[in-house]
């Protein structure tokens, strides 16, 4: 057991043992190797169930939405981020959470480790920065570092924003020279070339919506895919509307995408839908100069103006 | 005769340039009859799910006009317009839709002139880029 899990064990169960709070929300082991679970404790019994490893990959930010009950969470970097763009939408009070802060190292991108191996893989072990991965007759030692998320790699926030505790000593943050390399290659190519390359990244997508429900950003009461009064958007497989669907869904995060990387976990087709929103990320930081979730002190931008924003595109 | 006509939607905002496009008719003033109008409160009002159900409908052009900065009815409803408008377009355009295919401008109750004007450069840039393929809901 690493020291994350039980520290997050400790604090856990203290914090329910004394009734500073009503449940713990966390990650706990999933039924496969090289996954996690949410999971919530309500005793400190439960809270033994947590463990941190580097597949905790989903946001917790997304279960506290409109809660009314106390809530200690277990938050990194990204996580800490969404529970700021909730306090500042008034999703929750700041003092109904107690943040359980990880610093973080990054998440390993389970697709990558999975193709390494002809058959499935059967145990997943992590020592430190380096793991184990076993399956039918194979073994392969890896270095995290290099297996590392896509976000995670450019990952500038590692360390919780807020926290109320701390699971570890603070992490090194990264310093990254071109966080954009990836949208400013989408945007090299032709208008034709980035159409078919959004048609291909699109062409598995089964509407399930799990990137909408695996999102901290997404909850509206009731979504615009589900409107009928007017109908925005056709409930099929048809092609135009996926596309409309990840458009609005990636505009909806306009702002407030802290590019957890929730999305792509969810998917069950994996579906890179990171290419939508990173494009807001990228103009909301080079436009406005804003990033997400970083203080409660500024109103994201599409909440606000100035009335010298730029007007050149306009006749 | 089989050629297929250029339809552009144009989301106007009540109170300057809708008036605007008023009194271009009541001018006789000459404009592109490949523009259907649709009033709308502010241009803040106009949210990027109406322009995608309009090129799903089948249009081949979006043009957007409010207020000028500073002269919003609503004081303050066509900032936070141009503010949506810029994400939304750069990421339509990000995912292979022309430029071309989406204006915006400010125009107010007196510029006819100005309206006309621009309906014929809007008109002009969507003409010339034929037909809209993209983000149409074919049949079937």
């Amino acid at each position: 057991m690493n020291n994350y899990t039980k520290n997050i064990r400790k604090i856990s169960s203290n914090l329910l043992e004394d009734g500073r709070v009503d449940l713990v929300l966390g990650f706990k082991r999933g039924t496969l190797p090289m996954a996690s679970v949410p999971g919530i404790a309500r005793t400190p019994e439960e809270a033994q169930g947590f463990v941190w490893d580097t597949n905790c990959r989903l946001n917790l930010a997304n279960y506290i939405t409109d809660q009314k009950e106390k809530i200690g969470i277990i938050a990194k970097g990204c996580d800490s981020r969404n529970i700021v763009n909730h306090i500042m939408e008034n999703k929750i009070p700041r003092d109904q959470v107690y943040i359980i802060g990880v610093p973080c190292t990054g998440m390993v991108d389970k697709n990558r480790i999975r193709a390494l191996l002809d058959d499935e893989i059967k145990e997943f072990k992590e020592e430190g920065e380096v793991i184990l991965i076993r399956g039918a007759g194979q073994e392969r030692v890896l270095d995290k570092e290099a297996y590392l998320r896509d976000n995670c790699k450019i990952c500038t926030h590692r360390n919780p924003v807020i926290h109320d505790d701390l699971v570890g000593a603070l992490v090194k943050e990264q310093k990254i020279e071109d966080p954009f390399r990836d949208v400013a290659a989408i945007e090299a190519m032709e208008g034709e070339e980035r159409w078919n390359h959004f048609e291909g990244l699109l062409s598995n997508c089964i509407r399930c919506y799990a990137c909408r429900n695996a999102c901290p950003l997404c909850y509206c009461p009731a979504c615009f895919v589900d409107e009928s009064k007017p109908q925005w958007i056709g409930k099929g497989q048809d092609p135009t509307d996926i596309r409309t669907f990840h458009f609005l869904r990636a505009y909806h995060c306009a702002g407030r995408c802290t590019d957890c990387g929730a999305c792509e976990e969810a998917c069950p087709m994996d579906i890179q839908v990171r290419d939508f929103t990173r494009k807001l990320v990228k103009d909301s930081f080079e436009i406005y100069g804003w990033e997400p979730g970083l203080t409660l002190d500024r109103r994201p931008p599409l909440e606000t103006f100035k009335p010298e924003d730029s007007d050149k595109f306009i006749k | 005769m089989a050629e297929k006509r250029i339809k552009i939607v144009a989301f106007l905002c009540n109170w300057c340039s809708y008036g605007a496009a008023d009194l271009a008719g009541v001018s006789r003033m000459q404009y592109p009859a490949d523009i259907r109008i649709i009033r709308v409160p502010c241009s803040g009002r106009v949210e990027p799910r109406m322009i995608l159900a309009a090129f799903r409908e089948g249009v081949d052009g979006v043009w957007v006009s409010g207020c000028h900065p500073g002269e919003c009815h609503y004081l303050e409803g066509n900032y936070y317009a141009r503010r949506k408008f810029v994400l939304m377009a750069n990421l339509l355009s990000h995912m292979g839709l022309d430029k071309g295919r989406i204006h915006f401008s400010w125009i107010s109750s007196a510029e006819a002139t100005k309206f006309a004007r621009v309906a014929r450069e809007v008109a002009h840039e969507i003409v010339s880029l034929g037909p809209n393929e993209k983000l149409v809901k074919k049949a079937g």
